[in-house]
């Protein structure tokens, strides 16, 4: 039966195998009275030597699998072993109880670990593990105790109370597959380590552990999930999801840094489509060259009222910033049609994919564009900010955008506020647009296709309607044409024209579209390599 | 008798790992090193009372040098935070 478990995950990723379960090792200590206790004494400092030959060692190896932030734990065990008020507290016990060795440095060890974990700091609480840990290894060296407690023979989900960092480094990383544990915060060790080895790792998991030994498991770093003898359909499910993932994996490692060159030598921009703040992380993550669609519509829905110019320069800043200087294409409000919020007050409409939506909007009501383009403004300042308007159909449209433009900058002139230059540009989603491309090229920087809603409006097939599924061929040539015709005409009035719909992530495309001369693609982030690969495996004078 | 007075910058106080460095350059010196916050005197060379004054970002601490080569103890130590610390 399967049996799902959540936690917080502290690293993304997906592992699947057996589950291996770490037993520690038996860690109650007797106490014991003995004769000699300078004998006792001298017993403890060779354990004590021990440890720090061992930790030496582990240092070492921690070094060259994991790196020096990760080895540098060891060198802080071997100072705290060689503390002298933890050296003091352990002869003094021995002495003046005249009790065995191990009982001292366990209640040594304990003592210091609670005067840490009654620390107001998140950190040196964290610490508190730390002796706890090095206690433990002397004590384990004086008993004469066994190795490590992993057990595991194949790459294995590897299951625990919570692991000391010398734990962590001792185990074999070849067969650790992901770390699941009961306690843990993210600033500790298995967690570090965890990112360090790019394996995905739950923490605070409350598992029943007596009977999962050996039983297949499945760990979601991504939604915290820990599955145990999962159904086929989730195996199966997760299967997939791991493949793709190793796929992505396997192309950013080939074509990080890379430029997306064909192979004879033409090159293109692909960026990625992205519609929150959040997102960005995905965009670096998939090393897309910029944002050439950043819908700002998010923005705008899940409230109440329209939001401040305040609110929305916040978000433009942050991605202009976070992007560093790389484009990142701002596409104005696309409410209406399928996007509906009820504070625009919009009138009810029998066909809204053709009503009163996007720019329409903005032009019938220029005090909710002119807050957004003040917002983009301010925000352009900090980056490399283009903006983008979608829905246009006619040239006229375009020039009263940039009246409503040079006022908005007028505004900011006579305020001091900073701002760039944007380029400029429009979606082609409307047939007009397609035919009239030459003529607005002449009036932008750039064209980006939207091949969602050209589609649409092309074949006269909504969106919406499940029943057309059949209909709306989306290689149709219709729509083909009118993106080359929408190309070659934007080239020859001045622009550059890239895809940001659906269209532009289809690999079996990508030819097809480099042969037209577009100039970028825009895809969502998780098909950016694979689009970027398609691109550098075409070769355009065969 | 040498004592000065110093800030901590770093984000995250006085964690293990300088905590560990400046016991180490504190026990080269031959001279009897205490570091002191708010009342509490620890020895310098021991790394866990040091961590155990719990020294963040903000907090100042006083590092008194007394015995043999204080005054090179000092100017080294001072060195030594500003520089890590």
């Amino acid at each position: 039966m399967q049996k799902e478990y959540s936690g917080k995950p502290v690293f993304g990723g997906i592992a699947i195998g057996k589950v291996t379960i770490y037993h520690k090792k038996d860690s109650v200590v007797k106490r014991e009275k003995v004769t000699d206790v300078e004998a006792e004494v001298n017993r403890y400092h060779k354990a004590s030597d021990e440890a720090k030959e061992q930790l030496q060692q582990l240092h070492d190896k921690a070094l060259k699998e994991v790196g020096e932030a990760n080895a540098a734990v060891f060198e802080v065990h071997q100072m705290m072993l060689d503390d002298l008020d933890y050296q003091e507290s352990v002869e003094n016990i021995i002495r003046t109880q005249g009790v065995n060795a191990e009982f001292a440095v366990a209640t040594t060890g304990d003592n210091f670990s609670e005067m840490f974990a009654n620390m107001d700091d998140d950190y040196m609480r964290g610490r508190a593990a730390d002796v706890k840990d090095i206690s433990n290894r002397v004590v384990g060296i004086l008993s004469g105790a066994g190795a490590t407690g992993f057990t595991a023979t194949e790459p294995s989900i590897l299951l625990a109370d919570d692991l000391a960092p010398s734990e962590t480094v001792q185990l074999d990383k070849s067969l650790v597959l992901s770390f699941v544990t009961r306690h843990g915060s993210t600033n500790s060790h298995t967690a570090i380590l965890a990112r360090t080895m790019n394996i995905p790792a739950l923490i605070g998991v409350d598992f029943t552990e007596d009977d999962m030994e050996g039983h297949m498991g499945i760990v979601d770093g991504y939604e915290g999930r820990f599955i145990v003898d999962p159904d086929e359909k989730v195996l199966a499910e997760y299967q997939k999801k791991k493949e793709r993932e190793e796929e992505q994996q396997r192309l950013l490692q080939e074509l990080k840094g890379k430029p997306n060159v064909t192979k004879d030598g033409h090159e293109i921009n692909v960026y990625a489509n992205i519609g929150s703040v959040k997102d960005v992380a995905d965009v670096l993550q998939n090393d897309a060259g910029g944002i050439g669609l950043f819908r700002s519509e998010f923005l705008y829905l899940g409230c109440d009222d329209y939001p401040t110019e305040e609110q929305q320069f916040k978000a433009y800043k942050t991605v202009a910033e976070n992007m560093a200087g790389k484009k990142v294409i701002i596409r104005t409000l696309d409410i209406g049609a399928d996007k509906q919020v009820d504070y625009f007050r919009l009138d009810h409409e029998d066909n809204p994919a053709m009503g009163f939506r996007a720019i329409r909007i903005c032009l019938k009501r220029p005090d909710i564009f002119k807050t957004q383009l003040r917002a983009i403004y301010r925000a352009s300042y900090y980056g490399n900010i283009s903006i983008m308007f979608p829905m246009i159909i006619s040239v006229d449209e375009v020039k009263r955008i940039k009246e409503i433009i040079a006022e908005v900058k007028k505004e900011l002139d006579d305020q001091k506020l900073p701002y760039k230059d944007c380029e400029l540009g429009i979606m082609v989603e409307t047939p007009a647009a397609v035919w009239m491309a030459e003529e607005l090229a002449k009036e932008v920087d750039f064209f980006s296709i939207g091949t969602n809603d050209l589609t649409q409006y092309t074949l006269a097939c909504d969106r919406q309607n499940p029943n057309l599924e059949d209909f709306a061929d989306t290689h149709h040539p219709a729509v083909l044409r009118e993106i080359e015709h929408t190309i070659k005409s934007g080239h020859k009035g001045g622009a550059w024209v890239g895809i940001c719909g659906e269209l532009g992530a289809d690999t079996t495309l990508t030819e097809t579209f480099l042969r037209m001369g577009v100039d970028e693609l825009s895809v969502s982030p998780s098909r950016v390599l694979a689009v970027r690969n398609a691109i550098r495996n075409t070769d355009l004078s065969k | 008798m040498k004592e000065f007075k110093y800030t901590i910058t770093d984000p995250q106080g006085i964690h293990a790992r300088p905590a560990g460095l400046f016991v180490k350059e504190a026990a080269g010196f031959p001279c009897k090193v205490t570091v002191s916050k708010d009342g509490k005197e620890v020895d310098a060379k021991r790394i866990l009372g040091v961590m155990s004054l719990g020294v963040k970002q903000g907090m100042e601490i006083t590092v008194t040098c007394d015995g043999d080569k204080e005054d090179e103890a000092a100017a080294d130590l001072e060195k030594f935070l500003k520089e890590n610390l």
